[in-house]
């Protein structure tokens, strides 16, 4: 969403330039959710509308307090509510703030084919550059954990930006500010996992052997941290990958098959090359917009 | 709450039930996460539900709506039957050893003293053997079997854990994992918090659930202390304010009785209020009744009010019945004795049991006058909006005004918060449109009915002609200007009697202790007296130095009394003044006089040698485990099945319910019976949405957008209802058509050998706002009011729930 300068950037999409990396000074950031003290009361949600000024359309209830019911363009953040009957019976309600995990390793970025439209500062946040996105949905796929939404409206990806915005001036995220009992808190990476071991030791000490910390190595570690009380079964908690993993396509893309299919468009320019000096150029008939914006319109009914 | 908000992080057990905390209270919850981080706290939730509170819990254990009582008075006969109580704060500070006159007792369901056609008791016999002084007898050994404590273990020795079981639902093995955590507080260096709201009040014995924890905690002696009491989580940000300043039709301001029209005169009516101690050298701080009296009449009436004319005694109103409350209110409407209505702030329609009852009420009105800042239901009550509000405008002939008025952040003034705290808040914007401030529109409607009594005179224009009001603005006083009139001030030089000191004669008031009852003072809330002195607006402070980190900040806002942020903090302290928990300490006695980090709730040279006991507000100082006559439904707190009740009571089944619960004959007649209506029902509000005004923000409009109800996964199989399919619910009085949340979260509870089921109703749709329209909670809820606060029963009646097809309209 932001865009800062390109001296901010360590990674930047579909991009053979390396970043300056001016900024390598600067601590890596994290947000660290304690889900054993969230209540769910969503007022992380309201505060990601309020300060990024979204708001999705009122929609129905569906079957659980998860409202609206999936991310969106407009929807950045969700409380995910799972019911879970434990091995001596007892019920969980395991809440869980959902949104971009800011992945050291991020696939969306390796997946994107627009020059820039995915960049990831030194800090750690990864965001969407909206003018230099192509809305090809190719980080949809990228990403392990199931966060970029494409607008019918303007075509361009989003997701949660970690507030770049405030985080560059030196606050902190807007849903850390507003949760009342501390769920969330933001710091530097090593002091996040520092609470985390600190909350992991009393959660152990009522019962939850098995608390700890989700900061998955798959994905080189992420900027956005859970404190969960069945570490062992992060799939408890709605879904949450208990491995997650970047797509072997998207590797491939990236690895082996990303020389050839550069030689692919080179070997497309030429041939449309020859194409327009020896046809001329194309006319688009109203019937061809016609059928592109149904191809467009089938697109984004599939997830 | 005798406590405040982030007193909570003291605990060693936080208990929720009663209410749902981090559902309704979300920011206040902040102090139960800091008192399981920072103090290892554990927190137990006992709830039909399993609630956003019980998602953070410990502990959790289930309960049939309506059946707190049985399950508290189990644990008051495990304390005893353990010996966990505490014993010394117990002997010394509450009323166990007093001895109750004959001709006490409990038979079948009913004290004695009860009037079976009247539906009240002669309360006559609740109270303590006096000796000839007028003291009541004690026996300090306890072994007087006619001494409160050997009473209430005769009372509770009923309530073994399989009777709990068997009435609450609850399994045993919970109830009594339940009772080991609260009994391990009784330790003098232990604590327990009860955090409680509406999931005790609204109910046909919702003032005995509260005093039945109010008696566990005095049995643990969690009273007074750091980490414990007793606290009511206010469900509006100035409800608390509400009844402070006397809202109530039976009520003035400061928790003064209005009189009733047996009060003929100021000498009797005061006769009632003389609280004579009853126990040698106590303090029973209401004998100063006649100051507080006096000077709020001075507030009221200036120089009108006069020894000579009693204080204008004659001008204020005389019940001729216990109080109008809502439920009256709406009888009367509907009986044709109410044909006018002003409606401030206040949403009957979505927020009043029976919703159907309510807008027939309405629709016999001459006129309704709504101030409020939303387009509320009430304002629309007339309106069509299909079955969400079925009404036929060209049949209705109630003339309806609707004033919109300011929101707080539109205006100057204070709120009072649960903790008792005085928060003065500062104007941030212009209202919109025409709305103008509730003080601008009411001074209005004020001068203009006085203007018609002085043109036109009328039966009794005596009151209304001689209120003073000397305002700078008499069209629109300033809200500072009312805050001091309430704090008071000295209308003549006051000199103390002890240090000699004068307070000018127009000089605000520093606190209550100033004021007289010769008329040279006048204070329009006598609990409200500090609050706004000549140092200037103390509501307004905003240091949040907590001298002890201890969750105290005596210089942030101001609480009522006397800036007081934990009540009866006597009790913190042993007999000899040291404190009970070392580490906790809030006042104790330094050999001159009481010292710590609150306001001594008792006089602060008071020698502990001097025995004066701890609860000062009460004639004999102690905390009481026999109400006395306090309650009108029994000194001792006994289990009544909800007025809608799927069982019998199992304890006396000829008296299932509460025999002076609040019932009109017209509201009996529309109870429903279990063959109709299986279901037990309950009512709350989701974290989503505040009542029925958050539907009006979109923020929270999308957030939780549409009307539905929970049901257990088992009822939802046997009924063939899916996850967000459509149901009818329905009671007696209405049906509502929603969609279903099939969850774990509510589980069948056995009660009494069989399957119990509950529905869960949240309440916050209506027809008005941005979220989709819904029928309101209160079409299914009954005209059951408390036997004592007339709070409708909300919490606990029958319904029948079946799956049905969408809606046309939602299709």
């Amino acid at each position: 969403m932001s865009d800062l300068q390109s001296q901010d950037y360590i990674r930047r999409s579909a991009s053979t330039m390396t970043p300056p990396s001016a900024r390598s000074h600067e601590d890596e950031v994290a947000k660290l959710i304690d889900v054993s003290r969230c209540i769910g009361c969503k007022a992380c949600q309201s505060a990601c509308m309020e300060w990024n000024d979204l708001r999705q359309e009122v929609g129905h209830f569906e079957g659980s307090y998860q409202n609206p019911n999936d991310l969106s363009p407009s929807v950045w953040t969700l409380m995910k509510f799972a019911e879970y009957e434990n091995e001596q019976g007892n019920l969980e309600w395991l809440i869980r703030k959902d949104g971009c995990m800011h992945c050291e390793d991020p696939g969306c970025l390796k997946a994107c084919p627009a020059p820039g439209a995915i960049v990831q500062y030194a800090n750690g946040i990864v965001d969407f550059i909206s003018d230099k996105c192509i809305g090809c949905g190719y980080c949809v796929k990228g990403c392990p954990f199931d966060i970029p939404r494409i607008s019918k409206t303007d075509h361009k990806s989003y997701k949660c930006t970690l507030c770049s915005d405030r985080v560059t001036v030196g606050l902190e995220p807007a849903c850390v500010k507003a949760c009342p009992t501390g769920a969330i808190m933001f710091g530097t990476k090593a002091d996040m996992k520092h609470q985390a071991a600190e909350r992991i030791v009393d959660l152990k000490s009522r019962g939850f052997d098995k608390a700890g910390l989700y900061d998955p190595a798959e994905v080189g570690g992420t900027h956005v941290m859970y404190v969960l009380h069945h570490a062992d079964k992060p799939s408890l908690y709605s879904g949450l990958p208990d491995k997650p993993g970047i797509s072997p396509m998207v590797e491939a893309w990236k690895g082996v098959m990303k020389p050839l299919a550069l030689a692919g468009i080179a070997l497309a320019t030429v041939v449309g090359f020859f194409h327009y000096m020896i046809k001329g150029p194309n006319e688009v008939t109203e019937a061809d917009e016609a059928e592109g914006a149904r191809a467009l319109d089938e697109t984004e009914k599939t997830p | 709450m005798t406590n405040t908000w982030q007193d909570i992080k003291n605990a060693n057990v936080v208990v929720v039930m009663g209410g749902n905390a981090a559902e309704a209270h979300p920011c206040g919850f902040k102090w139960v996460i800091e008192a399981k981080i920072e103090n290892g706290a554990k927190l137990v939730v006992v709830d039909p539900r399993f609630t956003r509170t019980a998602s953070v819990a410990d502990y959790y254990a289930p309960i049939r709506p309506g059946t707190d009582i049985a399950f508290l008075n189990g644990v008051i006969r495990y304390l005893l039957e353990k010996d966990a109580i505490q014993h010394e704060y117990v002997r010394s500070y509450t009323n166990a050893g007093l001895i109750v006159k004959e001709g006490y007792s409990f038979q079948d369901g009913l004290f004695s003293g009860y009037n079976e056609e009247k539906h009240t008791y002669d309360k006559s016999s609740w109270d303590y053997e006096l000796d000839e002084k007028g003291f009541a007898k004690s026996d300090d050994t306890w072994q007087d079997p006619r001494c409160v404590i050997n009473l209430l273990k005769q009372h509770v020795s009923r309530y073994t854990p399989e009777m709990v079981s068997r009435i609450c639902g609850t399994p045993q093995d919970k109830f009594l994992h339940v009772c080991e955590l609260m009994a391990s507080t009784a330790a003098p260096d232990k604590a327990m918090t009860s955090l409680f709201a509406l999931g005790w009040t609204q109910h046909s014995v919702g003032s005995q659930n509260i005093r039945t924890m109010a008696m566990v905690q005095l049995l643990l002696g969690n009273i007074g202390v750091a980490g414990g009491g007793m606290n009511a989580l206010r469900g509006h940000s100035n409800i608390q304010g509400l009844t402070d300043v006397g809202l109530l039709s039976n009520l003035m301001p400061g928790y003064m009785t209005l009189p009733n029209d047996k009060d003929a005169d100021l000498d009797t009516y005061m006769s009632t209020k003389l609280f004579k101690p009853l126990r040698p050298g106590q303090t029973s701080y209401w004998q100063n009744y006649r100051k507080f009296f006096v000077s709020f009449q001075k507030a009221m009436f200036g120089d009108a009010a006069t020894q000579e004319n009693n204080w204008a005694y004659d001008w204020l109103p005389k019940l001729d019945i216990p109080l109008y409350d809502i439920i009256k209110a709406f009888e009367m409407m509907n009986n044709g004795q109410m044909n006018g209505y002003i409606c401030q702030g206040f949403n009957p329609l979505q927020a009043f049991p029976d919703r159907g009852r309510t807008r027939r009420g309405l629709s016999k009105l001459k006129f309704l006058v709504t101030m409020d800042p939303l387009d509320t239901e009430t304002s629309r009550f007339w309106q069509d909006f299909g079955p969400q509000n079925p009404a036929k405008p060209s049949e209705i002939q109630t003339e309806v005004f609707q004033l919109p008025t300011t929101c707080f952040a539109e205006e100057n003034g204070s709120l009072v918060n649960s903790a008792r705290w005085l928060q003065w808040h500062w104007k941030a914007a212009d209202g919109p449109g025409e709305a103008k401030s509730d003080i601008w529109i009411m001074t209005g409607i004020y001068h203009r009915l006085r203007e018609l009594y002085r043109k036109e005179g009328g039966a009794f224009p005596d009151p209304l002609l001689n209120v003073t009001w000397k305002y700078t603005n008499p069209v629109d006083p300033d809200p500072e200007e009312l805050a001091k009139e309430m704090n008071g001030r000295a209308l003549a030089d006051l000199t103390d009697a002890t240090t000699g000191a004068v307070t000018k004669a127009g000089t605000l008031l520093d606190g209550f202790a100033q004021l007289r009852d010769d008329g040279t003072t006048a204070s329009g809330c006598w609990i409200f007296s500090g609050c706004f002195t000549e140092k200037g607006n103390q509501m307004a402070r905003r240091d949040a130095t907590d001298p002890r980190e201890q969750g105290i900040a005596p210089n942030w806002a101001w609480a009522w009394p006397a800036n007081r942020r934990i009540l009866y903090n006597r009790a913190s302290a042993d007999p000899e003044g040291k404190p009970w928990n070392p580490a906790k300490p809030v006042i104790s006695w330094n050999g001159t006089r009481w010292v710590g980090i609150d306001t001594p709730d008792y006089g602060p040279t008071v020698k502990p040698s001097d025995g004066v006991g701890p609860f000062i507000m009460n004639a004999e100082g102690m905390g009481r485990l026999f109400a006395r006559d306090q309650m009108g439904d029994g000194p001792f707190p006994e289990h009544y099945e909800p007025l809608e009740s799927p069982v019998d009571n199992v304890l006396h089944p000829k008296v299932k319910s509460n025999p002076v619960a609040r019932v009109f004959p017209d509201d009996r007649a529309m109870f429903g019976d279990a063959k109709s209506f299986p279901y037990v029902a309950t009512t709350y509000r989701l974290t989503e949405h505040f009542h029925f005004w958050t539907k009006h923000a979109l923020i929270n409009a999308i957030l939780q957008p549409e009307e539905f109800v929970e049901i257990g996964e088992a009822l939802a199989k046997e009924k063939g209802i899916a996850q967000g399919g459509w149901v009818k619910v329905s009671s007696k009085r209405g049906e509502v058509v929603c969609k279903a949340y099939v969850t774990k979260r509510i589980k069948p509870l056995t009660v009494d050998g069989k399957p119990t089921h509950v529905i869960g109703v949240p309440l916050h749709w209506g027809f008005t706002g941005q979220a989709r329209k819904g029928y309101g909670a209160n079409t299914l809820t009954p005209a059951v009011g408390d036997a004592n606060t007339q709070t409708p029963e909300f919490k606990a009646f029958l319904v029948n729930v079946e799956k049905t097809s969408a809606p046309p309209m939602t299709a």
